[in-house]
């Protein structure tokens, strides 16, 4: 068994956190792990990639393109810049909701319409399910907890190898306390949401 | 961060993480650097704990100081190390080439971390390189759990040898995260005595002489230590055979199949008995290492001298590639030498035009109003933006476009100097409080006693920023047991008697914007220091004030000043309208003092 993760998003969306609850989770259910992560000058703002990679066997902090089984897109326009680490098997999950780089806020270039970008991905692949993360953190309590969303919706993917009870413990071991509610609750939200994609 | 003071069990360790414990691990006692990227974790993760292992941690003020320190320390027996990133040890260099004539008593390591594929970096040196130069040896770890458990066998050496050891790290050991098993620490004294031994440690030329032979000699010894030890190894069945080191080999033992490799940790010297019996009897040899053929080159070598007709391939080949750094996608340049599984087929990249996302100075960042400032006080003159290392290189980015030369820390302030007596273009050089204090004094003198006219600006946020917002001369340090007073940039530079100084708050861009001028307009060396702290540092210490910021649409003409001088990513435009993005606004009021019809308002 190995399987990889690619995490995609902007720096500050909790792409690292994310990268930790998953790795943890994938050390405590008996895997070898070896990640990847963005540091230093790219985190001011920038785009930020983390790699996960757990199995039987697994050495490499890399894995080459389009070998990803799961790409977690936090942000549509990086998860389309992202697309060709994914192949026509991986599942793709992609947040809906934009992070406008600066150039775009300032009003000196657009931001592509999002319809557009999910029509491209699904043009290449069958396994796209789109999510409204924000929204739904939102919903559960606090924007910020979106991430805590995205892992949720992960852990009801189809075949992924990581039980949501092991997931949800160690999203709350890796979030201050007074957020571990919060956190609980919105990735039960995540949970439901792809679960219902399936059926 | 994981707990790395847990005596026994695994956790999931970033790389620098693990070799913090391998450090505490292997009993270092003493330890210094300047931050750097990527190596910048070690010391963040030293300032917590350092005390509490009873080991001695700084910061020095550059790299060269903090080889210098950590010298001494193992000079007197005391087990140390040095940190930096792979540029650093050009600066460290100096004291580096020579200490490897005395040599040391205690373990001392020289840790570089080097960054393949420039992700934090201004360029792509090979510092395996430095240990061919200095005579050193030299080890590489491939992983966070090898890197952690190097460190001792690192120290081991290095004491056998009485030299200090090279421990050569990349971006994909430093940041990258493996499970770690911990052991428990090895009893050393923190406290040292040095025996005077003048003919070893004075290397004035009648002594050096005699060191540079011992040093050869040493040497030799080191190579029999490199040909046993069990950090080269022989793995797999094939009669192709592979020789890698370092992350390459992560790559090589997960994509390649059937074949032998030769895993090479203790890179300097080469086990060079070992590696002609390796090839040996092979069909072919192929050498997977990153950046320069460091490897490679020694395996040709070692196979002409042997008389081995095997084949190498590799970079001289053609194959693989010097610059960069590998990955899978790399290996798979192998396949028609090697067998590996049919990598997936990547899906077409989407075919929208997707905007970049480059780093970009914060929200709140006062280094976007000293150059609104020093922009509009320029006006049409022409200038050169001589930058630094630091965020403030962000300045390059438009609508700034301050930054038209860069070449090293403290490269600006001296490259002002030439540009000031060769062209009529006017030199402004920005510098950050801890690339001042690293290595922007010598060149402000330098500037004064050869009369070169330039304005030099001290981008002071008080922190070392970039790296992860490390303590500097500036802050004074209070860690570690340590507490010291904060030094004051104003009276350094006072000290050096320049024809203009002035401290200006970036921002109050305006007032900053009239100070440039007068800055510009002197006749000789002109320093303005802008000092104001950086927030993303406020917010960690829960000092940072918040001020709500509104747009009064009604009074803005829509003339975007705002966005085009200051280009703050908390101010939005929606449809024709400026409005004010409540979650990253800091309140710092920069784009309401541009602002020509004050149509922004700061709540005080």
């Amino acid at each position: 068994m190995r399987y990889t993760i690619q995490i995609v998003g902007v720096g500050g969306q909790g792409v690292l956190l994310a990268s930790m609850v998953l790795g943890s989770a994938a050390m405590n259910a008996g895997y070898k792990v070896a990640m990847s992560e963005v540091h230093g000058m790219a985190q001011r703002g920038g785009s930020v990639l983390c790699t996960l990679r757990f199995g039987d066997e697994v050495i490499s902090p890399l894995e080459s393109a389009g070998g990803a089984d799961l790409l977690m897109g936090f942000e549509p326009v990086e998860t389309c810049r992202n697309v060709s680490l994914a192949n026509k098997d991986t599942k793709i999950l992609m947040n809906l909701d934009p992070v406008y780089p600066s150039m775009v806020a300032a009003g000196f270039e657009d931001y592509p319409n999002i319809e557009e970008m999910v029509t491209a991905v699904k043009e290449r692949t069958e396994n796209l399910v789109t999510i409204d993360a924000t929204s739904i953190a939102i919903s559960a309590g606090k924007a910020v907890a979106a991430n805590a969303v995205m892992i949720g919706a992960v852990a009801a993917a189809k075949g992924f190898p990581l039980s949501k009870d092991l997931l949800k413990d160690m999203l709350a071991k890796n979030v201050p306390p007074k957020f571990v509610d919060l956190n609980k609750k919105a990735f039960d939200m995540g949970y439901e949401h792809m679960s219902k994609q399936k059926g | 961060m994981a707990d790395i003071l847990s005596n026994s069990g695994t956790d999931l360790l970033l790389g620098n993480e693990a070799i913090t414990r391998g450090l505490i691990e292997a009993g270092v006692k003493f330890a210094s650097t300047y931050p750097g990227t990527p190596s910048s974790e070690i010391g963040n993760n030293l300032e917590k704990i350092s005390q509490e292992v009873g080991m001695y941690f700084e910061f020095s003020v550059n790299e060269k100081v903090a080889m210098e320190t950590a010298a001494a320390a193992a000079s007197s027996g005391v087990r140390s190390i040095v940190f930096m990133k792979h540029v650093g040890l050009n600066v460290a260099a100096d004291p580096m080439m020579t200490l490897a004539y005395s040599g040391v008593r205690g373990a001392m390591l020289i840790l570089t971390a080097d960054d393949p594929s420039l992700h934090s970096s201004q360029n792509e040196q090979d510092n395996r390189i430095y240990s061919k130069l200095a005579l050193l040896p030299m080890m590489e770890p491939s992983t966070p759990a090898e890197a952690k458990d190097m460190v001792a066998e690192a120290c081991r050496v290095s004491e056998e040898l009485e030299l200090p050891l090279i421990f050569r790290t990349t971006t994909r050991v430093n940041h990258a995260r493996g499970i770690v098993e911990f052991g428990t620490p090895e009893e050393t004294s923190a406290k040292g005595r040095f025996e005077k031994d003048t003919a070893r440690f004075v290397n004035i030329p009648a002594f050096a002489k005699k060191n540079r032979v011992k040093l050869l000699d040493l040497n030799r010894k080191a190579m029999a230590l490199s040909e046993v030890s069990p950090l080269n190894f022989i793995e797999g069945e094939g009669d192709t055979g592979v020789i890698t080191s370092g992350v390459s080999y992560t790559y090589v033992k997960e994509y390649i199949k059937d074949v032998q490799i030769l895993k090479l940790g203790f890179t300097n010297p080469l086990p060079e008995k070992k590696i002609a019996e390796f090839i040996k009897g092979k069909s072919r040899i192929i050498v997977v290492e990153e950046l320069e053929p460091f490897l490679e080159d020694q395996v040709l070598r070692i196979s002409a001298q042997n008389k081995l007709s095997v084949p190498v391939y590799g970079k001289r080949s053609g194959h693989l590639p010097v610059e960069w750094e590998y990955s899978p996608d790399v290996v798979v340049r192998l396949k028609d030498l090697v067998k590996m599984d049919e990598p997936p087929v990547p899906l077409k990249p989407v075919d929208i035009k997707l905007p970049g996302r480059p780093p970009t100075l914060c929200a709140g960042c006062p280094h976007r109003g000293i150059f609104a400032a020093t922009k509009k006080a320029m006006g049409k003159r022409e200038a050169v933006y001589c930058s630094d290392i630091g965020c403030y290189t962000l300045g390059v980015q438009s609508p700034f476009d301050m930054a038209d030369f860069i070449i090293c820390m403290g490269g600006g302030a001296g490259a002002a100097g030439g540009f000031a007596q060769v062209t009529d273009q006017k030199p402004v050089a920005f510098i950050g409080d801890s690339t001042f204090f690293h290595s922007g004094i010598p060149p402000l003198i330098s500037a004064k006693f050869n009369g070169h006219k330039l304005v030099m600006v001290i981008v002071d946020n008080r922190t070392t920023a970039m790296t992860g917002h490390q303590p500097n001369p500036g802050t004074g340090r209070d860690f570690g047991g340590v507490t010291t007073e904060a030094l004051d940039i104003e009276s350094v530079v006072k000290g050096i008697g320049v024809d203009f100084l002035a401290t200006v708050n970036p921002y109050d861009v305006k007032a900053a914007s009239k100070v440039m001028k007068e800055a510009i307009d002197t006749d000789g060396v002109a320093v303005v220091i802008s000092k104001m702290a950086c927030p993303l540092e406020l917010k960690k210490q829960r000092t940072l004030v918040i001020r709500e910021t509104k747009v009064d649409q009604s009074k803005c003409i829509k003339c975007y000043t705002c966005l085009k001088t200051i280009a703050c990513p908390a101010l939005v435009k929606r449809g024709d309208e400026v409005h004010v993005d409540e979650v990253q606004c800091i309140g710092c009021g920069m784009c309401a003092d541009v602002c020509p019809k004050d149509a922004i308002g700061v709540r005080q």
